[in-house]
Formats: C-alpha cells, sequence, structure tokens
C-alpha cells in the first residue's frame, strides 16, 4: 500500500540517518540530532560528506536558526505568518530532526476539546474499573511530556480561549496534573512544543497574554524575491497538476510570472520598480492563493481555451483572490490597474482582460 | 625611541577601548593619528567640556562650495579616544594623513579612500579566511568582544599588524593611496626628527605594514612632489549618529551607531544591559514588557550564538532576541528598537570658541552678493521679484526660513500680485548659533536648505514606512495578538500630513531648491499612494497645480510635478465614487466645495500635457471657476486628458441615485458647464420629482445654482435649461417646487433677482443669447460674426497665456 503523504521523518529517514551518523556535536538531553545538525537538515547542505542533504525550507536562514535556538532553550515556539507560508511543514520537520517523531499533533479548531491538550477517558474501562491510568486516553501532548518528544499545535488561534490556557501548566510547570488519581505526568527532558498560528486571519481567538509570553515568536515571512516565488508557484503548480490530472499545458511561464508580480505589488504595497505605492487590498494574497489562481487558469485553459494559458484565463481568479472586501478592495484593485497596470507596455492584453473581468 | 603603531578599524568601539587603554600604558610624549594635519591647531578644543561628540571636522575652500570633507568622531572612535587621551594628558598630536589641501584639489571633496576600500577591503579578506561571510561580525568577534585586560590588547594590535602583513602581500597601492601612507611616514619622520622619543601612531588597520618599515625618505619625497593645492580651511562642526554612516573621511560607515555607543559605555554585562534597555523603551511606548521577557530574550541570545558558534552575542543576535521574544514576533515595536537603540539619534555639540563654520562665512558672501545688511534693528524691504536682484533675495530669506534663521519674516501687504514680496529683516545674534548648528546640514545656503527640506519630507518616512510594512505583514494592526498594536502616537509622531508635504514643495519653488523638489515629489507620490481618505488627496491637489502653474511664473523648473498631479488625479478619479456616498448635510457640502476647487485645479491644466502640450490649447475654459467653456466638448477633453478623465468620472458618479442632493446637483451643473450633459432638463425634473423628499430637492437646486444669481443673469443657456423646466412643469407640480425655488432664489441679492427677472421676461431671443450674453453664447451658435471676433478672441487669449 502506498501512502498519499509519508510522514516528514518516513519520507527523508535516510537523510536524517546521514545527520546522525555524523553527528559528534553536542545533543539537548532528548534530542536525535544536534542543533547545528537540525539545522542543517531544514536548510539543506548539498556538500554533506554522508551525502545531499535536500533543503526542507526556502527562505532566510536566520528563521531557522531562531527557531532551533528556541527549542534548545526549552522556550515553546509559536509559528506565525500569513497562510500558505511554510507554518506546518516547519514545524512537521522541526518535530521529524528533532525527536523523530512529527506524529503528535493538536489540530485547533472551533470545536477542539481540553482532551486533546490533557487527558480524556475510555468510558467502557471507566465505568468497569474505575479511574486507573489504563481507563485514561492521554493526549498528544500528554504523551510527548511522557517521552520526552516535540508536541505539535496546529491553529492555536482557532482554538477557544480556554483549551488554549491548558497549555499554560504544560508549559510553565512541565507537568500534567491528573487530580481524578492524584497523579501527574511530569514532562521528561526534549519535551517541548510547537505552535502555529496564522496572524492575517480575523475573529481568531487572541492568545492570553499569559500564554502569549511562554512562547518566542517568529513570524514566517513571504517569498524574499519574485524569483524564488516564481519558481515555488511553477514548480507547485506543475505537482499539482499532475495530482489533478489536467491535461498537459505549455508552461505559461509568462503568466506565473505576471501573477506573481501582481501579488508581491499588491502585498508589499509598492510596484517591482521601487518607484510607484500602491495600496494593500485586505487579502492576505500568499504564494499559496497564487498557485490555486495559476491551477485554476490552467484548468479553464485546458478545458475552455485553447489549451495556453492567457491573461483571460488568471485574471478573473486574480480578481477573486484581490477583491475580498468588495468596497474597498474594489478601489484599491482598479486603482492599480489605472496606475500601474495601464502603464505597462507589454501588459496591454493583460490589462484589457482584467478591464472585462472587473 | 619607540614607535608603537595601533592599527584600528574606524567607528570600532572595541579598537576606542583598546586604543585608549594602549596609550594609559605607553604614556607616548607624541600621537599621530590618521586625520587631516591642517586639523592640528584645532585640537585643544576637543578637551573643552564643551565640545561633546559626535562631531567632525570639517575641511573646505573658502569660495568654492563643492569642495568639502568632513571626518567624523564619535565617542567610540578610536581616533576620537586618542584626542581626549592626549588631550587629557597634555600630549602634542599631529595628524598624519594626506592634508586635505592637497585631497580637495585632487579629487574635489571627496577622498580617494571609499574606492580603495572596496577594492582591497582588508577586513573582508581576513574574515573570509576565518569563515565568516560578513567582515563586520568577524572583527567583532575578533576584537571588539575582547573585553578581557589590558594584557589582550597589545597584542590584539601585533596580531592586527601582523594579519594585515599577510593581507597586503603583493598589494600595489594606487596613486592616491601611496601618497597617503607617504605623508604618514614623513610625518612619522619628522616627528623623530624633532626628537619625541616615545611615538604612537593611530591609524587604520590597513596602514600599519606601510607604516611599520620607513623607506629612503627620498622615494616618498619624490611620490608627494607636485602635488595640486588649494587654500582649505578647518573647523569643528556638530555631527549625529546618522550621519556617521554617510561621511568622506575615513572608509567604513557604520549602520548602528547606537550599538556600537552602547558597547563603548556599558561597563559589563552589555546583553543584559542592552535587552533591559529595549525593554524599558518598549515599556515607554506602554507595550508589557516583563522581567521574565527580558530573560528569556538573553537566553534565546545566547543559544542563537552559540548556534552560530559566536563567542558572544552580537547585535544580529540580539535583534532576533528583541523581535521574537520582547516584541512577540511584531515588526512594528522592533522598528521602533532599531530607530531608538541600534541607530540611537544623538547630536554632537561644538563649544562657542570654535572657527566660524562655511555655512556663516557662505552667508556672509550671499549677503554682501544681495546686498543686504544683517542689523539688529527691524526693517522693512518691497521685493519686486522681475528684478534679479531681488528674487535673489527673496530666495536666500526664503532658504533662510528653511533651515530654522528667520531673518527675514514675509510681511502681509499685497493684493494678488505674484510679483511683490515684502520682508522685515531683523538679525537676532542667536541667528549664530542657529548657523553652527544648521552646519551640519551642508556648507552653503542652498545645499543645507536643500538638506533640510529633504530631512522635513522625510520625517514621515520612516513611521510611515513601518505602519505600510506592519499592515502589509500582519492586516491590520489590531489583528488579535495583544502586544501588537503600537500606541498610534508613537509610529505616527513625526508624520508630515499630505497637505504639510504640498505646501513644502511651495516652499522649495520659493526659495528655488530644484534638487530638493523630486525628493519630496517622491515622497508626496508615496503617502498619496497609500492615504486612502480621497478628501485628502482632494485636499492636496490644487496647491499642487497651483505649485505647478507657479513655478513657470518663476521661471522654475518643476520638473515631476506634473507626473505627480496626474497620478494624483488618478486616485481621485477611482477613489472619488466610493466617497461620495453615506455623507451627512456638512460633509456633503465640504465634499463639494472639494470637488470645486480640485474642477478648477483640473481646468488650469493643460489637456493632454506630455502629448499635446500648448497645441490644443484654444479652448476658453481655462478661467477660475470652469463654468463657461466656450467651445464644444469634442476637442481637447478627449479621454485621456486630465480634464476628460475627470469629467469622465464625475459623470459617471452624477449618473447614480444614491448621492447626497448638494453634491448630484452641483455635478449635473458642472458637466452642464462643460457641456456633457444634454439632459438637463429631465435630471432637473427628476430631482425635484415627489420622489424625494423635499430637503433633498432644495439642497439639489442649492448645488445646482450654486455660485450666485449672477451667473442665471449672463449664462443664457443656464437661464434657458433652468426656464425650460420651470415654464414645462404641471401647475401642481409648479406649487410643490415653489418653496424650494424661494429658498434658492431667496438668497439671491434683489438686484439680482430683479435682472434674472427682466431676463426672463425679454423673452427667449434674450436668453439664447444677446450682445451681452458672453461667454455662453459662443457654442450655441449666436448671432455674433467669427470672423470679427477673431483679434479680440485672440487678445484675450493672449493675455490668457494659451496663444
Amino acid at each position: 500500500m502506498t501512502v498519499l503523504r509519508p510522514h516528514a521523518e518516513d519520507q527523508y529517514a535516510d537523510e536524517l540517518a546521514i545527520l546522525a551518523k555524523d553527528d559528534d556535536r553536542p545533543r539537548p538531553p532528548g534530542w536525535r540530532l544536534s542543533p547545528w545538525a537540525v539545522t542543517t537538515y531544514l536548510l539543506g547542505d548539498p556538500d554533506h560528506p554522508g551525502g545531499v542533504i535536500t533543503p526542507k525550507y526556502i527562505g532566510p536562514r536566520r528563521i531557522v536558526e531562531v527557531a532551533v535556538a528556541t527549542l534548545a532553550t526549552d522556550r515553546a515556539l509559536l509559528l506565525l505568518g500569513v497562510p500558505g507560508t511554510a507554518k506546518t511543514w516547519l514545524s512537521e520537520h522541526l518535530a521529524a530532526a528533532i525527536s523523530g517523531d512529527s506524529t503528535l499533533l493538536v489540530q485547533g479548531t472551533a470545536g477542539t476539546a481540553e482532551e486533546a491538550i490533557r487527558y480524556g477517558w475510555n468510558y467502557a474501562r471507566l465505568l468497569s474499573e474505575g479511574p486507573s491510568r489504563q481507563a485514561l486516553t492521554p493526549s498528544p501532548v500528554m504523551r510527548a511530556m511522557a517521552e520526552g518528544r516535540l508536541a505539535r499545535v496546529e491553529e492555536l488561534t482557532r482554538m477557544p480561549s480556554d483549551v488554549q490556557d491548558a497549555l499554560i501548566t504544560v508549559l510553565s510547570e512541565k507537568t500534567l496534573p491528573i487530580p481524578e488519581l492524584n497523579e501527574e505526568v511530569q514532562a521528561a527532558k526534549g519535551f517541548n512544543v510547537i505552535a502555529t498560528a496564522n496572524d492575517r486571519d480575523r475573529g481568531v481567538n487572541e492568545l492570553s497574554s499569559a500564554l502569549r509570553r511562554r512562547f518566542n515568536t517568529v513570524v514566517l515571512p513571504v517569498p524574499a524575491s519574485a524569483e524564488e516565488e516564481v519558481d515555488i508557484v511553477s514548480r507547485r503548480v506543475a505537482q499539482l497538476g499532475r495530482s489533478l490530472e489536467l491535461p498537459e499545458t505549455p508552461t505559461g511561464l509568462e503568466e506565473i510570472r505576471r501573477v506573481v508580480t501582481v501579488f508581491r505589488e499588491l502585498r508589499s504595497g509598492v510596484t517591482s520598480d521601487g518607484r510607484t505605492k500602491v495600496k494593500s487590498p485586505s487579502g492576505t494574497l500568499s504564494t499559496a492563493e497564487a498557485i490555486s489562481v495559476v491551477t485554476s487558469g490552467i484548468a479553464l485553459a485546458a478545458h475552455f481555451g485553447d489549451g495556453v494559458l492567457r491573461p483571460s484565463d488568471v485574471a478573473a481568479g486574480i480578481l477573486g483572490a484581490v477583491v475580498q472586501d468588495p468596497v474597498s478592495d474594489r478601489v484599491v484593485w482598479q486603482e492599480y490597474l489605472e496606475a500601474v497596470v495601464r502603464e505597462r507596455e507589454d501588459w496591454r492584453d493583460f490589462y484589457r482582460a482584467c478591464r472585462d473581468a472587473s | 625611541m619607540t614607535t608603537t603603531i595601533l592599527g584600528v578599524r574606524h567607528h570600532g568601539p572595541g579598537s576606542a577601548r583598546a586604543v585608549r587603554s594602549a596609550l594609559e600604558r605607553l604614556e607616548p610624549d607624541i600621537v599621530l593619528i590618521e586625520g587631516p594635519p591642517e586639523a592640528d591647531a584645532l585640537v585643544p578644543l576637543a578637551a573643552e567640556p564643551d565640545m561633546e561628540p559626535p562631531v567632525a571636522l570639517l575641511a573646505h575652500v573658502p569660495g568654492d562650495p563643492s569642495k568639502a570633507a568632513f571626518w567624523p568622531f564619535a565617542v567610540f572612535s578610536p581616533e576620537w579616544q586618542a584626542i581626549r587621551y592626549a588631550a587629557t594628558a597634555d600630549v602634542e598630536v599631529r595628524f598624519c594623513d594626506l592634508p586635505a589641501a592637497h585631497g580637495l584639489a585632487l579629487d574635489g571633496g571627496r577622498s580617494g579612500e571609499a574606492e580603495t576600500a572596496v577594492h582591497a577591503d582588508p577586513i573582508g579578506a581576513l574574515a573570509e579566511a576565518a569563515g565568516y561571510d560578513d567582515p563586520e561580525r568577524w572583527w567583532e568577534d575578533a576584537v571588539e568582544h575582547r573585553t578581557d585586560g589590558e594584557a589582550g590588547h597589545g597584542s590584539v594590535f601585533e596580531v592586527i599588524a601582523e594579519a594585515m602583513t599577510a593581507v597586503r602581500e603583493g598589494h600595489v597601492p594606487d596613486r592616491h593611496e601611496a601618497r597617503r601612507e607617504a605623508y604618514m611616514r614623513r610625518t612619522l619622520r619628522q616627528a623623530v626628527k624633532d626628537g619625541f622619543r616615545n611615538i604612537a601612531v593611530v591609524c587604520g588597520a590597513w596602514h600599519v605594514p606601510a607604516l611599520a618599515t620607513l623607506p629612503r625618505a627620498a622615494d616618498d619625497d619624490r611620490l608627494l612632489k607636485g602635488m595640486p593645492k588649494v587654500k582649505v580651511e578647518m573647523t569643528w562642526v556638530p555631527w549625529t549618529h546618522g550621519r556617521l554612516a554617510a561621511w568622506s573621511g575615513y572608509g567604513a560607515g557604520i549602520t548602528s551607531p547606537g550599538w556600537y555607543h552602547h558597547l563603548f559605555t556599558a561597563p559589563d554585562r552589555p546583553i543584559e544591559r542592552w535587552l533591559a534597555r529595549a525593554a524599558a523603551v518598549l515599556r515607554e511606548e506602554d507595550l508589557p514588557v516583563s522581567s521574565a521577557h527580558v530573560i528569556e530574550a538573553v537566553r534565546l541570545a545566547d543559544g542563537l550564538a552559540t548556534l552560530r558558534d559566536r563567542p558572544l552575542a552580537g547585535l544580529t543576535e540580539v535583534s532576533e532576541a528583541v523581535r521574537a521574544v520582547l516584541c512577540e514576533g511584531d515588526e512594528l515595536p522592533a522598528d521602533l528598537v532599531q530607530r531608538r537603540m541600534v541607530v540611537g539619534e544623538r547630536l554632537g555639540h561644538v563649544p562657542d570658541s570654535t572657527p566660524m563654520v562655511p555655512l556663516q562665512r557662505h552667508l556672509r558672501g550671499e549677503q554682501r552678493r544681495v546686498k543686504l545688511k544683517p542689523e539688529a534693528l527691524g526693517r522693512n524691504h518691497d521685493l519686486d521679484l522681475r528684478k534679479s536682484l531681488d528674487l535673489d533675495r527673496s530666495r536666500l530669506l526664503h532658504r533662510l526660513g528653511l533651515i530654522g534663521v528667520p531673518w527675514g519674516t514675509p510681511r502681509e501687504t499685497r493684493g494678488k500680485g505674484t510679483f511683490k514680496e515684502s520682508w522685515t529683516l531683523e538679525w537676532r545674534p542667536e541667528f549664530d548659533v542657529s548657523l553652527i548648528e544648521a552646519a551640519v546640514w551642508g556648507i552653503t545656503v542652498e545645499a543645507a536648505a536643500t538638506a533640510r527640506v529633504c530631512d522635513l519630507a522625510e520625517k514621515g518616512a520612516p513611521a510611515h514606512g513601518a505602519s505600510a510594512h506592519g499592515a502589509s505583514l500582519h492586516g491590520s494592526p489590531a489583528h488579535g495578538l495583544p502586544g501588537v498594536g503600537l500606541p498610534a502616537p508613537a509610529a505616527g509622531a513625526h508624520r508630515v500630513s499630505l497637505a504639510e508635504l504640498t505646501a513644502l514643495v511651495e516652499k522649495c519653488l520659493l526659495a528655488d531648491l530644484p534638487d530638493a523638489l523630486p525628493y519630496v515629489l517622491g515622497v508626496i507620490g508615496d503617502r498619496a499612494a497609500l492615504d486612502s481618505d480621497v478628501g485628502h488627496l482632494m485636499a492636496a491637489l490644487p496647491a499642487l497645480v497651483r505649485a505647478q502653474r507657479y513655478g513657470d511664473v518663476r521661471g522654475t523648473p518643476a520638473a515631476g510635478l506634473a507626473t505627480i498631479v496626474d497620478s494624483l488625479l488618478t486616485r481621485i478619479c477611482t477613489g472619488l465614487p466610493t466617497a461620495v456616498t453615506g455623507l451627512d448635510d456638512d460633509p456633503a457640502r465640504q465634499l463639494v466645495s472639494q470637488i470645486d476647487a480640485v474642477h478648477s485645479a483640473v481646468a488650469l491644466l493643460h489637456d493632454g500635457h506630455g502629448e499635446g502640450g500648448h497645441g490644443e490649447g484654444g479652448h476658453g475654459s481655462g478661467h477660475g471657476g470652469g463654468h463657461g467653456g466656450g467651445q464644444r466638448t469634442a476637442r481637447g477633453i478627449g479621454q485621456g486628458s486630465p480634464r476628460g478623465r475627470w469629467l469622465a468620472t464625475l459623470r459617471s458618479v452624477a449618473s447614480r441615485s444614491d448621492l447626497p442632493g448638494v453634491i448630484e446637483g452641483r455635478l449635473v451643473r458642472i458637466l452642464f458647464d462643460a457641456q456633457m450633459a444634454d439632459d438637463v432638463q429631465v435630471r432637473m425634473s427628476r430631482a425635484m420629482s415627489l420622489g424625494h423628499p423635499p430637503a433633498r430637492a432644495a439642497a439639489w437646486v442649492e448645488g445646482f445654482l450654486s455660485g450666485g444669481g449672477l451667473l442665471l443673469v449672463h449664462d443664457s443657456r443656464l437661464l434657458a435649461a433652468v426656464d425650460g423646466w420651470l415654464t414645462g412643469l404641471s401647475p401642481e407640480a409648479f406649487v410643490d417646487v415653489l418653496p424650494l425655488l424661494r429658498r434658492t432664489f431667496g438668497a439671491f441679492a434683489p438686484p439680482e433677482r430683479r435682472s434674472i427677472g427682466e431676463r426672463v421676461r425679454s423673452g427667449t431671443a434674450a436668453a439664447r443669447g444677446g450682445g451681452d450674453g458672453g461667454r455662453g453664447g459662443t457654442g450655441d451658435g449666436a448671432d455674433h460674426d467669427d470672423e470679427r471676433a477673431a483679434p479680440a478672441v485672440r487678445t484675450v487669449l493672449e493675455i490668457l497665456g494659451r496663444a
């Protein structure tokens, strides 16, 4: 049986083994690799003596260094960023490299209950045997504490506040009391928490400052250069196209570049030549959204167009991504169209397509 | 006899500390310092209590403002420490670099070392050899962070000398560098000859090997022969931390003076002290930062330093810790720490006995040139700007006002004449002090004013840059995580409003600062792009358009202004449709006046500038109110022209049904005047019909007829339109609208009302444009003879400057 998506520690088992073999730097207690080796695992090293280490995170080195240093000081790590900035990806690989296990995961939703952080009960056993360790169902956090591993909490700000606060004891006292049994689980060395949160969403549950100050916060940036982003988008679009089994379209690199340029300019509030400022819309315009705009454009071109990605195929998608708030974002978009797009000689067809779409 | 050469990194606090302790240990009887020898006489001033770094040595060529060089010193500069040591220990100081007289004559003000440092960066080479990607860091690790005892320092200088010898192996200095080093050797020889026994030399590390061994004096003399020379004067001027990076004397600019200052002044535990101070800075802004935060920040900084294999956390590690722990990932407070602490703006001070700064000298020269004497007694001057002397005077006074020397105060006199200015001139002694302070901006009045204007414009820039950054990164500032919403005043404290910026443009034109103008315009463009309040933009536009035209009058080229005006108009056109809805009475009235102001400003713009220029400027819509467009719309108001775009926007807005009455009425009127609304009577009926509440209908009429009753008398087309609508009403409808009309017409003066009545009574023929029907008549095929009118039309156009 082939799984659709193997865990990071399985997919990159050979690289982790190479690093573990050559790793002679001191390892913090409970860590599978030294902090230096973890950094190498995440950032990649084509010249590693044991074999090529592929880069897992493409971005500033300092992000990874701060993250690893944070975990090494036994502070919890909070990864913040707009959707599509590889928060989950980074947390999974950090857990895989440090604990060799990325599966101790709590997914934060509006419906996440306290049991997901602390523990639940197997009610059949609870009724038949009374409260005992056997009747207790540990949460991923509890297991991570007992085994001295990393626990991951995804979308921390989506959890209800009272559930979030269950983490405070865990993070400050490093212990999880079980009053029913008059026992407690104390964290073994190597335990820590990596949380991710989306800082662009509205209506999330704010972190209490008591919890907030137990985390070191690392904000993951959007890709630094246009080339880097075009690269990420086109590679990912190709992968998606394959898995969705879309008909083969000639890679419209030019169109991808244009979408990325539009997204970057609106996101950063300044044109790529740095000469003109533009307003930023309320949407996030993440790389992930650029990918979906291009993918749907390709679908449009393949099924309804002439098979080539044209400006008109992406125009509607861009409009949808940019104009989230029908009033203010529309002004932003119009202004951008008139002040920036219209001025570009080789963007005439794109300008027309956008005018038609809006 | 001993000679000790202390190779330093310019502006390195570690070097400064090392130099200080080395000098105290060596107790030399003379100190040679890399710097212009002309400044030897100025050294005693450095010992005065009033002298407070950052200060700079300034070399300038009297009479040639383009030639000047600065040698800035901060308290953590090794050179400054050497000077201070020598001044307090009463040891002679000689500067040993190439005299500024040659340097300035050679390359017109820019010492050549900037290039030298680039093409042979000694620190870079050493850092690379040590496996560092960033030379700054290497130096920090190897020297700056060596806070160990004095025993270490002597060896540090030896190590540096050795390393530099290795780096310089095979390096052939270029002509300029060779000369500089030859001069240093010559000064060294001279010192030996003068009988000094214990000589200390403080110079850039790069030069150490060149001074270690002295070749024959004749070789150096040959090198130094025949160099051009100019007359140079030197003085001390106050400097700022921010300008430590922008200088021309030594080789390396620094970007974190505040951090270096901290490293130099903190007695121990620099990391802990720095982070505690950062916490205090954040607390001042009411951001909750606890001691626990500081503890964790120190731990993270240390952890990072370990991970990066550094002996001690440096600025990058500390900044990461500030961002990740103290600021909880938020960029806004992190920027605050960057501004307040890492750069840490600080203004130096020089004693009163300092020789006159070139700015003062330049002003004296200017005063002689324009024949204005500084007098303590207030005197009035009337300037006629058409005369070049008076124009120069006016420019000088405006420039002085900009740099904070309000010698002249403009007096209110004139009516509308743009050629006259009146000033009261009164020289106060404190102006001399202001001039010394202003010396940091430049060495001529014009250069200083230019730099000052750029700075004023920029003051808004960092804050707004930060907030824009924050916005794009985190969405709204209140995105839900605590501690991120920096109090607004902190971020926007220095913010200059858009209107102030446009005023600055006008000042630039008045003071004739062509170099500052593009910069201010750039800032305006940026600000306009981010300002989502159309009202602000509309308020800013008329001033800019005025400036554009005024620039023409004064002969100041206002390049770039047209582009800004155009983009501003584009933004207004895009934003207006959303700004006109949901307005209360008063805001609506306010918007109407703004629309009027923009409309008359737009009328001043040459249609299709950039393409057609004046070529098609034949139409007569150029006068103030923009009413009475004497020509059909088809020409000159193409879609692409500013006026065309503006009117097209107004037309699309006017067709909407959700506008406040006063705005709709005004818009219809504007369109009517521009002959872009053929269905005025239909619109009028619709606006007055029963579907609208009376108040709205009244507002509509008010908007439509604003501008007074006289226009109804003179504009026959308008009168015909109103008349046509009125007479077309059914009797019942007439009775209904009568109160509304009375309300509007009642506001007109009685003679106006009478004239209107006479006009109507004399019948349609008269209303159709009789002899004195005026401007409106032309377009309607009135009964005049075009040929006979042609000379008059030409004359009028000439007066308007449109011929």
